[in-house]
This record gives C-alpha cells, structure tokens and sequence, in this order.
C-alpha cells in the first residue's frame, strides 16, 4: 500500500537510528579525567539540584537523547539515553567520526575531545581557572584536551555532529514525507471519486483550511504558486512542535538557528515576489515630502523587520512554553531541596498547573505554525499587490 | 556613597532588570488581549451568524500581541547573560 520511494525512504530513516542505537565501535578510551578526588564526588549525584542546569540542558541542543538518570546499586549514577554520533573536525586530527557513548557524559576524554558537563566546569574552577574563563565553554559542546584534561586553547573544533536536533528533524522529514505521500498515492488512485478514508479526512481538513483561509485571501489568484511553500512551513514547524512536547525529545523549533532558516528562506520568498510597484513604495513612499527623509529608512529597516519579527515569534513562544513546563516541575525539586516532605506535598499542585500548561502547548503549537504560516502568506500578498486605484474594490476577500 | 557603590556592585542588577522587563511585558501582553477579548465577545453577541470568523481573527491577533510581548521576554533574558 505504501509506494516504494517512501519504503525505501522509511527503510533509510530505520538504518540510520538503528545505527545510531545498535552501532558501537571499538573502544579507544583515552585516560578517564585524571583528577581523581573529583571522580569519587561523581560516584553517586549527590549534588543539589540545579535548576538552571536542568532547564538549559533540557532547552539546548545534546549530544545524545537522555531520558532519565538514576542512582544505581552499586553507587553510580545510570544514564538511559540514545547515544547519537559525533563528527569532529579538527585541523589538527582530521575528521573524526564516534558515537557520543565514548564520553561517558563527560567523564572520559576520546581521541583528545572533551564534552563539557557541569561537573568538568567545576573542576576547572578547581583547578584555578577564573569564573569568566570557565563560562566561555558551552555544555554540552565539545573541546579538544591534552592528556591532563586541560583545555587547549587554540584547536579550533568544528562540531558538525548529528546532534538530537538534527535526528529529530529529520525524524520529523521522515514522518512528514510519509503522511504526504500516502495521501497523495491515495488521491491518485482514486482522484475525486471516492470519499476520503484514514489519513485522508485529517490532512484534506489542514490543506483546504491553509488554501482556503491563508492562501487565497492573502493571495489571490497567484496562491497555487505559493501553496507548496505554505504548506510546507505549516506542517514541519507543526510536526516539530508537537514531537518536542513528548518527554524525552530535542527542542527544535525553540532554537533559534531553526528558526532563524526559516525566516530566511521565506525572506527569500518573500523577495522574489516582489513587484516594481512594492519597490516603488520602499523608495518613494506616497507621503508628503517632507516627511519622505523619514519615512524611506523606515520603510527599508520594515522589509527586514517582517522575517525578524517572525523568526523571533516562534522560537521565543516554544521556548518560553517549555521552559514554563521544566520550571514547574523543577519547582518539585526546588522545594524538595528545602525538605523531602515539602517537595512530595507540593507535587499534585505542580503536576496539575502542568497538565494545564501542556494543553496550553498544544494549542500553541498549532497557533504558532498557522501565524508563520499566515504571516509570510501576507507579506508574499503585500510584495506583489498592484496599484491601489482598482476601479472594482471587492468588499469582501478575492473571490477566486 | 561608599556604602551606595557596594550596594550597586553586589546587587544583581540585571536579574531584578531582565524580571522586572518581563513582567511590565505580561501587564501589557494580558491589557491587550483582554482588549481583543472583549470587542471580539461583544461582536459575537451583536452577530452570532459570524462567530467562526470573528473566532479565527482574534486569535491570530492575540498570537501577534503574544509575539511581542515575548519579544520583550527575550529582551529580559538577553540582559541577564549578555
């Protein structure tokens, strides 16, 4: 039933992950980090809880899909995660390629790399480095070392690893690549003659209501042009934002980096339908000439501002909504730190204000795809619109 | 004096500053959408018929108001770590 490029598409996604799971290479532990007093604090994690730590590693891009930790029987701290490749270029050492189980969250170095964790933060600081110093290593980023675990200052490292961002981007390609193409076999087949079934009923509900709300009223009569963009936009910053609110998943569209592409490329969009009369507008706007001096810089800064204001909506509304969700259930560890009795007492209310903060989320995630969506939609409208002197004004939107 | 330059250094400025910005943004952020709000409900109530549309738009305003009131929040943060 599924047609064979989105088998054969399915079959890649599947090999890559299972790679990435099942595929351990040989091992070539360098020394563990040779402060050995260090190594017995990080037996059991004993330290207070961070919030700071947990909100931002929680927020930030990894190395590794991390799920939970625990303190094992035998004293150590027990990490279930998916370890996901790293590549490294160095100039130094070429290009290395490795699964991020080799660092051992942070407490082995491989082939001279280093992931900065918190606890080797601390060590610096032990070690006499100042509080500045220390804070120019990102977590969770990857610094090369000499056999000491000191910092080499100047080995540039290029970190090009396929971090849980990436994975699940394109766990989300995947996904969003199958659902079209199932649904587009399905209306091949049959065309218009036969009812919608399965998937059919939801995507033909989200398509016509991008068609019919976003497209053709900003649009016009050029929408099916743009149709395959919008909708494209719509559904991976969809996708992502509804994988990123099951536990355990990477934050992609919370990242500005993210987002900040797909202001770009509808920048680029937006561009390329631009008219002569839009231009005309930029530099010549229909005001009286002495407010002109004015209002051209003003209107060249608003061609930039528009995908601005976009890229910074989106990341700023996802990553404030999951920052919202670890706060509050960071709040239960906040307060257990004050007493055990305090934290167990203040957990039904915590996970009652954050049920009602996740439907919230939902809603969000919807929201916030619609109004990228309908945003670049209307800016796309706003570039190629004619003269405003048409004799036959409608009064209501293009009827096309 | 002294004591006011002591007080200025050791005080965390920027945290009070960025949690300060953040929550004048949520006094303006809650003004405007309950403005959008109330004439959105009493247009419903003038005209029941147009309900969905009226629903639609005041949504996707009150998205663009939240877009800037965490415009104001990302402004907050920023001056606590840069």
């Amino acid at each position: 039933m599924i047609g064979k490029g989105v088998k054969s598409l399915l079959v890649a996604a599947f090999s890559l992950f299972s790679v990435l799971v099942f595929g351990q290479g040989p091992d070539f532990h360098d020394k563990h980090i040779a402060d050995q007093s260090q190594k017995e604090e990080k037996r059991e994690d004993t330290r207070k809880f961070d919030a700071n730590e947990v909100i931002f590693g929680h927020v930030l891009d990894a190395h590794q899909f991390h799920f939970m930790s625990y303190n094992g029987s035998d004293g150590r701290v027990h990490h279930v995660g998916i370890p996901l490749p790293v590549i490294v270029y160095s100039a130094q050492k070429g290009l290395s390629l490795f699964s991020s189980s080799k660092f051992d969250h942070g407490e082995s170095v491989y082939n001279g790399y280093l992931l900065v964790t918190p606890e080797y933060k601390e060590s610096l600081l032990k070690r006499g480095y100042s509080e500045e110093e220390v804070k120019k290593y990102r977590n969770e980023s990857i610094i090369a070392v000499d056999e000491n675990s000191v910092p080499l200052e100047n080995v540039k490292v290029y970190d090009l690893s396929l971090t849980r961002n990436v994975v699940q981007m394109i766990i989300a390609l995947a996904l969003l690549v199958w659902l079209m193409l199932s649904v587009a076999k399905r209306y091949r087949e049959n065309g218009s003659a036969k009812a919608p079934s399965g998937m059919q009923n939801l995507m033909e509900v989200l398509i016509t209501f991008i068609r019919d709300e976003v497209g053709k009223p900003n649009l016009g009569v050029k929408y099916n042009k743009y149709m395959p963009y919008l909708l494209t936009v719509f559904f991976f910053i969809l996708i992502n934002n509804l994988v990123a609110l099951i536990p355990g998943t990477a934050n992609v569209t919370g990242n500005i980096a993210f987002t900040l592409v797909l202001g770009v490329i509808s920048f680029i969009v937006i561009m390329f339908s631009t008219n002569k009369h839009y231009w005309g507008h930029i530099f010549n706007p229909p005001v009286p000439g002495g407010v002109k001096p004015i209002m051209i810089p003003v209107e060249v800064l608003g061609i930039f501002t528009k995908p601005f204001a976009l890229i910074i909506r989106l990341f700023a509304n996802m990553i404030a909504g999951h920052i919202i969700i670890i706060c509050l259930i960071s709040l239960i560890f906040i307060f257990g730190n004050l007493s055990a009795g305090v934290g167990w007492g203040f957990s039904p209310v915590s996970i009652a204000f954050t049920i009602f903060i996740y439907f919230i989320e939902i809603l969000v995630a919807f929201i916030q795809a619609y109004i990228f969506a309908n945003l670049t939609a209307v800016f796309v409208g706003q570039a190629f619109e004619g003269s405003h002197h048409d004799a036959d004004h409608h009064a209501d939107s293009v009827i096309v | 004096m002294s004591l006011l330059f002591v007080l200025l250094s050791t005080v965390p400025w920027a945290n009070a500053g960025g949690a300060i910005g953040a929550g004048l943004a949520a006094i303006g952020a809650g003004i405007g959408i309950g403005q959008i709000g109330k004439g959105a409900v009493e247009a419903i109530a003038r005209q029941p018929e147009a309900m969905n549309d009226i629903r639609a738009n005041m949504i996707l305003t009150a998205a663009l108001i939240e877009g800037v009131a965490l415009f104001a929040v990302i402004a907050g943060i920023l001056s606590m770590f840069v």
